[in-house]
């Protein structure tokens, strides 16, 4: 496998349980690091079933199946680890410390501002008081909100607007330095200036951190992916640099749904 | 505390639940058993209860209080489902925005009292009235009756309005907009929709105040006699355990639980009908 | 013209239902509050009711309730979270949650005569643990409908957030989810303490009555609903008035938990 591929899927399906097809058929996508891949593909294509698939978060609900492969790079032992494999709790808990997520909803937690950011902090065991307020600044700096609540710590997450709200979910998940972060439409609830900061700020975070993210809007996806992935009815139409999927798409369905013969 | 010992914990007091159900039925069988071996179940004709001469055995049968509990019940049923259902109707169809919030929550005032003030309110105001309208004691049947009817208004308007509420409002819109008039949505829309709701909530009412105890023990007289008139006084089944269970022993005790699982077996069924057929819940 | 008949009649007669309902309120209320303040003097609160006042009542009632609600809630929040968070809309959690309803509407006399037979009878006295026992088994329904429900309101996406930073279920179970639902959870056991400590029927045989000041549960305990039961069936007028006063305080605090409990709950602008 190339160097530079953070999570690799093969052939990869998924079913949700008691139906009767599989959402996602056989699909092969490799995530390159440091990059931003975008999904793109009309309702029910399957794109946020895949994304979902790769922190293993549809386990919260029984009775999913998977077949093929999911394989992380782990990066001290420079080898693959298929992430499907994983049944006991607490690998699933080291796994999704690794790979954060971004909902389409901002999810503030009912706590302080502080405390959001300092959750996933304590959850993975970190006790030392002044670390933790080390790196919840570093966090908030990172998602460009710091100054914007450096003054408000204390108060209440639920008191931000949506756009800061995002990005407060957004340092709460690289708080923990995840290699690989999930947007699952990130900005469709958002009004366009918070949607131009967050933008601004994802493409940021790509030096550090590999970006996945699910649009359905495909001027988002063109604006700020290296790679866009094409999705039609659970597989994967095509795959490749972004300029080329919208300035010269090879299938004739990518082409279709890129000039909008359909939605 | 692990994930799986919180889990498991969880699932035992959810049980626990079902269990308590189970051993209210258990345990008053059991204790039923003397006076179900002694009178089987022509306890549920028997009108007599008297203790045995020199306190040996006696004949105990249920009849009476039965029918205490079933007329009182009836009579307000009666008179509380016309009233509750007004109320419902006003609160969802007819009343103006303002007066929402402030009738609502008087309703909801109304249902928070506890029993036995209404019982000595009953005593003490409303017996009089109803003396000086029809004679006697003002104690009976009747008194008991409408008080009850009092108490049970605002949960059943208050079942009634969640039903109601659900009629989606383009429904009623594309009605008004045929010109009808508020009475007929109310009638052919909203009414037709929330039917099942409404009758569930009628028999759940039924179910609760058939088990009410202390504002009928004030008012309904508490004495062992068939009514013969509506302003008789007579007993229920809840009166008669409120007020006689504590110095009952032997034969007549065991008749008590025997009364006591009846009454719990038929709220059981008359509750659990409403819920089942009518008022069926979501399960996730 | 029948059809403007018809509408305006319905009008006249849903109001005059509304009139009649609020009417009730206010009558009990104006005549409680009468009879009750015309004979409320201080030292009510100070005496006991063997020397005519209500303080061991108020003490006893208020013990026996905040018992019921230590063991009740506990069990009902932890079943309302089986309920909601675990058991998958499993047929087990279907029958649960449906008795559970049905034990709320259960007749209280009924549970009253059941913890007589498994608590009172076996040590042959009355007890104000068998009270505070029965309390709870009435709560305990009311609380699990409460928790499940206020549980159902916290959007799947704020658990999945908390599991996407690496958080087990439990900890999130209690961490966030809880937290989210607090004021509604808050606000049902308020309304359920309300509830439970107005009422007589569980008591009369199992806590019974104490006309003295004890702290002992083992044994008779004083309670202000059952003593009003008694009080207002004794033929002195002395008894009588004391049954108004204690049948008013009773009632003002019941109604100010319940509307503490829905100022909780209030919308925020």
């Amino acid at each position: 496998m190339a160097k530079d591929i953070v999570m690799d899927i093969k052939d990869f399906s998924f079913r949700y349980a008691g139906a009767n097809k599989a959402s996602l058929k056989g699909i092969n996508l490799p995530i390159y690091e440091n990059k931003i891949t975008a999904m793109i593909g009309p309702s029910g294509c399957g794109k946020s079933t895949l994304l979902r698939s790769l922190n293993r978060i549809h386990d919260l609900y029984p009775g999913n199946e998977y077949k093929g492969e999911i394989n992380l790079l782990d990066i001290e032992k420079r080898e693959y680890k298929n992430i499907l494999k994983l049944k006991k709790e607490n690998e699933l808990i080291k796994l999704r410390q690794r790979i954060g997520m971004i909902f389409q909803k901002p999810t503030p937690f009912p706590m302080s501002i502080f405390d959001n950011v300092a959750y996933g902090l304590k959850l993975s065991g970190i006790k030392d008081k002044g670390l933790i307020q080390a790196k919840v600044e570093e966090a908030l700096k990172g998602a460009a909100i710091w100054d914007e609540v450096k003054d408000r710590l204390k108060d209440s997450a639920l008191g931000l607007s949506g756009g800061q709200q995002q990005r407060l979910c957004i340092a709460r998940a690289v708080a923990l330095k995840p290699e690989i972060l999930l947007l699952d439409e990130p900005t469709s609830a958002l009004d366009p200036i918070s949607t131009g900061a967050i933008e601004e700020l994802v493409s940021e975070l790509k030096k550090e951190i590999s970006i996945v993210i699910v649009t359905h809007n495909m001027q988002q996806a063109s604006r700020l992916s290296d790679f866009t992935a094409f999705m039609y009815i659970g597989e994967l139409i095509e795959y490749d640099k972004t300029d080329k999927i919208f300035l010269n798409p090879s299938q004739k369905l990518t082409e279709d749904y890129i000039t909008g013969r359909f939605g | 505390m692990s994930g799986k010992l919180f889990k498991n914990f969880s699932l035992l007091f959810a049980t626990l639940s079902l269990f308590i159900l189970a051993g209210i039925f258990i345990v008053l069988f059991n204790y039923s058993q003397d006076a179900i071996k002694e009178f089987g179940l022509n306890f549920l004709t028997t009108d007599v209860w008297e203790v045995g001469e020199d306190d040996e055995g006696g004949v105990f049968g249920g009849f009476i209080p039965i029918v205490g509990t079933l007329l009182s019940t009836l009579i307000a049923m009666i008179v509380a489902t016309p009233i509750a259902l007004g109320i419902a109707i006003f609160l969802t169809e007819v009343a103006p925005e303002f007066l929402i919030k402030p009738v609502s929550i008087s309703i909801e005032l109304l249902a928070a009292i506890p029993s036995i003030i209404y019982g000595m309110w009953g005593l003490f105001y409303f017996a009089p009235i109803i003396q000086s309208l029809f004679g006697g004691s003002g104690m009976g049947l009747l008194t008991a009756g409408l008080v009850l009817a009092i108490m049970i208004i605002p949960f059943m308007s208050s079942i009634t309005k969640d039903s109601m509420k659900t009629t989606p409002d383009i429904l009623k819109e594309s009605a008004y907009a045929m010109g009808a008039t508020k009475f007929e949505v109310i009638k052919d829309v909203v009414m037709p929709y929330s039917k099942r709701g409404i009758i569930g909530s009628i028999i759940l009412a039924l179910g609760r105040a058939l088990g009410e105890t202390m504002a009928v023990a004030f008012l309904i007289g508490s004495v062992m006699q068939l009514p013969h008139k509506i302003t008789d006084a007579t007993t229920s089944i809840p009166v008669l355990l409120a007020n006689n269970f504590a110095e009952a022993e032997d034969l007549e005790l065991s008749s008590m639980f025997y009364l006591a699982f009846i009454l719990f077996v038929v709220s059981f069924i008359i509750i659990s009908s409403a819920k089942f057929f009518f008022l069926g819940r979501e399960s996730k | 013209m029948n059809r403007l008949f018809l509408n305006k009649l319905i009008l006249v007669l849903s109001t005059i239902s509304a009139i009649i309902g609020m009417g009730f309120l206010f009558w009990i209320l104006i005549t409680l509050s009468i009879k009750g303040i015309s004979s409320l003097h201080f030292d009510i609160f100070l005496k006991d009711l063997v020397n005519n006042g209500i303080r061991n009542l108020l003490v006893g009632q208020f013990t026996m309730a905040l018992i019921a609600t230590v063991i009740g809630v506990p069990i009902g929040m932890m079943a309302g979270i089986w309920l909601r968070e675990y058991s998958n809309g499993s047929r087990l959690a279907s029958i649960i949650r449906n008795l559970s309803d049905v034990m709320m509407s259960a007749p209280s006399i009924v549970i009253g005569v059941f913890v007589f037979a498994i608590i009172v009878s076996p040590i042959n006295h009355y007890s104000g643990w068998a009270g505070s026992v029965a309390l709870s088994i009435m709560m305990i329904p009311i609380i699990i409908s409460t928790t499940d429900n206020m549980l159902s309101l916290v959007p799947k996406e704020l658990r999945e957030a908390g599991i996407a930073l690496g958080g087990s279920k439990h900890k999130i179970i209690l961490q966030i989810v809880l937290k989210a639902a607090k004021i509604g959870i808050t606000t049902g056991i308020l309304l359920s303490f309300a509830r439970i400590i107005g009422e007589t029927a569980p008591l009369l045989f199992t806590s019974a009555n104490n006309a003295y000041m004890t702290m002992d549960l083992n044994g008779q305990f004083p309670s202000l609903t059952v003593s009003i039961y008694n009080l207002a069936n004794y033929p002195d007028e002395k008894s009588r008035d004391l049954a108004w006063t204690a049948s008013f305080v009773l009632t003002v605090i019941v109604l100010f938990i319940n509307l503490l409990g829905r100022f909780l709950t209030r919308d925020k602008g």
